[in-house]
């Protein structure tokens, strides 16, 4: 597992693609096999199909997004036995986008209206409206989503990508080292801009147990957008700095277009 | 027709014909819209005392909209909105154009369909399949399939005419008082893995497709595709060799034979008109551009492009040229081009342009495919190796620009 420095190869998890895989989001775990590989890092990339038990036993878990009915099934089954958080806490990296990030989180609200509970490895409550009655249900964001970095990744360049959700998630209060927001939406909704909450918080880190687990709404795939988040990730999971690519970033152009689309500086 | 509906056409004449002087487009849209704004109930209106059929789903719409027109021509005169304007504007626009028609063959978009249909009251509604496309729009998939089923209890005499093989299709078409099943197949599954009544796991086998929780299954069916150039009806073969290429337009072909019978046409003399259809609104069309000779192909969203790439390695590899939009009418988020198999694509030349260019190109840089960027399709167009026909794909925006580019619209 990531037992640091020498680290020669990795498995990565693309969980329930399936269920989790409505916006492209497995292409988050062919960047991450990709950039590893060129690294001299022999990368695996395990689809687990939908109805599977997850293995333990990987280095990065990769969740995407999904439809209301797909992700309540998803975090069922992922509910069952804990096998993310066993996981985690022996050391594994999770990437959660979207529905991956309300699963990870303590609830949200499935397919049916009804609460469901989420497997609580970050602490985010995701409902229809934070705040009801006060606050009414707000339309479902969709668009471009910037965000500036901050905590843990604040040494990353600013995160694009593109968010397509109902809910809306916020913190509830629970221990000290719960971790941080990713960062602060500089352009987009995020995890819940206007609605009722003080800040502009988008995604979530957190350190547990041996591992890390990195949440946020960018879909994009987010890792083809941000490579520094990717890198970030690989970083984690081989317990050591990378090696250099070793040859032209294919993610440049991309990176550089966006930028530019978005009215944002060049990195 | 009632004064102020003639009228509102006439408004709307009026702005399309600016609409075309400004060098805007054909005006279907515009007249239209002025055309409703000032009656409401043209829609329904127009559509009086005619046989009304419509065609919905994410992919093959405009062109089995043809097909369903040239077997309905067997029998008179037929309308339709056949360059692909499928919002009720367009539709408007269409049934305006040729008020003596006795037969309507519409095209509309998924999420119109209520609107059209409740006006129009279709004798059969086509329904296609359903797959991820524009989610930015649409939201999600299983929403539409919702949508259709709750309008079929609002139609008491539509007949469904549905593929049986896409499980969200199936669902819909159970809301419809009757619905004739064609096996027009499925390429692409992801988005329905779930069952769309109980959101339990689906299973498939080569054949069929059920779900263990709640018993919804795929639904006997009386017309499939029997092949690449063969429908199989009631049980017996049929031969059908259509000008248009690919399995996906058998499909298409299986699904407007389906309705065309309910419309009284017999199979054998719709597949025969069918058969004369050469080309639907520049797909699969060849035109210079860029001093080179290139094949249109439109694909919007994953599900189409399988089915292209089905087609492309049917033949010898040529070089590809591909544009790519992020467009209101591509829809605003490019992600789903991660969910295309582009591996497939093998080692043919591949060449990209358009908005997003930079997003295909390092999608496809990660596949070990080495894509040169260009300004235009025909910067792109002149750069491919070789003197070789090219294949020139591109999302709808892209599309519809091409065939601007070549006189084609």
């Amino acid at each position: 597992m990531s037992a640091g420095v020498g680290v020669s190869e990795i498995a990565i998890a693309l969980v329930y693609p399936e269920l989790l895989g409505t916006y492209g989001d497995g292409g988050n775990a062919e960047v991450l096999a990709a950039r590893a590989r060129w690294r001299g890092i022999d990368a695996t990339v395990i689809n687990v199909p939908a109805g599977d038990a997850l293995p333990t036993s990987c280095d990065l878990y990769v969740l995407g997004g999904g439809e209301d009915e797909p992700q309540t099934l998803a975090a069922q089954s992922l509910r069952d036995g804990s096998p993310l958080t066993r996981a985690v806490e022996g050391g594994a990296v999770v990437l959660a986008v979207c529905a991956g990030l309300q699963i990870v989180g303590e609830s949200f609200v499935g397919s049916d209206g009804e609460v469901e509970d989420g497997l609580g490895l970050l602490p985010l409550r995701t409902r229809r409206s934070l705040a009801p009655p006060t606050e009414p249900v707000p339309p479902r964001a969709v668009g471009d989503l910037a965000v500036r970095a901050t905590g843990a990744l604040a040494h990353l360049p600013v995160l694009t990508g593109y968010e397509n959700h109902g809910g809306r998630s916020v913190r509830v209060d629970t221990v000290d080292d719960a971790g941080g927001p990713l960062g602060t939406v500089v352009g987009g909704v995020g995890m819940a801009v206007g609605n009722g909450t003080p800040d502009a918080a988008e995604g979530w880190v957190r350190d547990l147990g041996r591992g890390h687990v990195v949440a946020t709404y960018l879909h994009g795939p987010v890792l083809a957008q941000n490579p520094a988040l990717a890198d970030h990730l690989l970083a984690a999971a081989t317990g050591a700095p990378l090696p250099d690519l070793g040859r032209p970033d294919p993610a440049a152009p991309l990176r550089a277009a966006r930028l530019r689309q978005l009215g944002l500086p060049p990195d | 027709m009632r004064l102020r509906t003639r009228t509102a056409l006439g408004v709307g004449r009026l702005a399309a014909a600016t609409s075309r002087r400004l060098g805007r487009g054909a005006g279907e849209v515009v007249g239209g819209t002025v055309a409703l704004r000032f009656a409401p109930d043209a829609l329904a209106e127009l559509a009086t005392g005619r046989t009304v059929a419509t065609v919905s789903g994410t992919n093959g719409k405009t062109t089995t909209t043809r097909l369903l027109s040239a077997a309905l021509a067997t029998q008179g005169p037929v309308v339709s909105n056949a360059g692909g304007a499928n919002m009720p504007a367009g539709v408007i626009t269409a049934l305006a154009s040729a008020t003596h028609a006795e037969r309507a063959a519409l095209e509309v978009d998924e999420l119109h369909l209520p609107g059209v249909a409740r006006a129009t009251q279709p004798k059969v509604a086509c329904l296609l399949n359903l797959s991820r496309d524009q989610l930015d729009r649409a939201n999600e998939t299983r929403r539409i399939a919702g949508i259709w089923r709750s309008l079929g209890g609002e139609l008491p005499g539509t007949r469904a005419v549905a593929n049986a093989d896409d499980p969200l299709v199936v669902w819909a078409a159970d809301g419809f008082g009757a619905t004739t099943w064609v096996g027009a197949g499925q390429v692409w599954t992801a988005d329905a893995m779930v069952c769309p009544r109980c959101a339990q796991l689906l299973r498939r086998d080569a054949h069929r497709w059920w779900c263990p929780a709640c018993g919804l299954e795929r639904p006997e069916t009386t017309i499939d595709v029997g092949g690449p150039t063969q429908l199989v009806v009631d049980g017996a073969r049929h031969d059908i060799a259509l000008h248009l290429p690919g399995r996906c337009n058998v499909a298409n072909a299986a699904i407007a034979a389906a309705a065309a019978r309910e419309l009284g046409v017999d199979i054998s003399t719709a597949l025969h008109a069918m058969e004369q259809v050469e080309a639907v609104a520049g797909r699969y069309e060849t035109v210079r551009l860029g001093g080179r000779d290139a094949r249109l192909l439109l694909a919007k969203n994953p599900a189409g492009w399988v089915e292209m790439i089905e087609l492309l390695e049917a033949a010898p590899a040529r070089p590809m040229v591909i544009g790519f939009n992020a467009r209101a009418a591509d829809g605003r988020d490019p992600s789903w081009i991660w969910d295309v198999p582009v591996q497939r694509l093998g080692d043919r030349p591949v060449l990209v342009y358009g908005d997003r260019a930079a997003d295909l190109r390092t999608r496809l840089a990660y596949a070990g495919i080495d894509a040169p960027s260009f300004g235009s399709a025909a910067d792109a167009l002149r750069a491919a190796p070789g003197d070789a026909p090219v294949d020139l794909l591109a999302t709808y925006t892209a599309f519809r620009d091409l065939l601007v580019e070549t006189g084609l619209a």
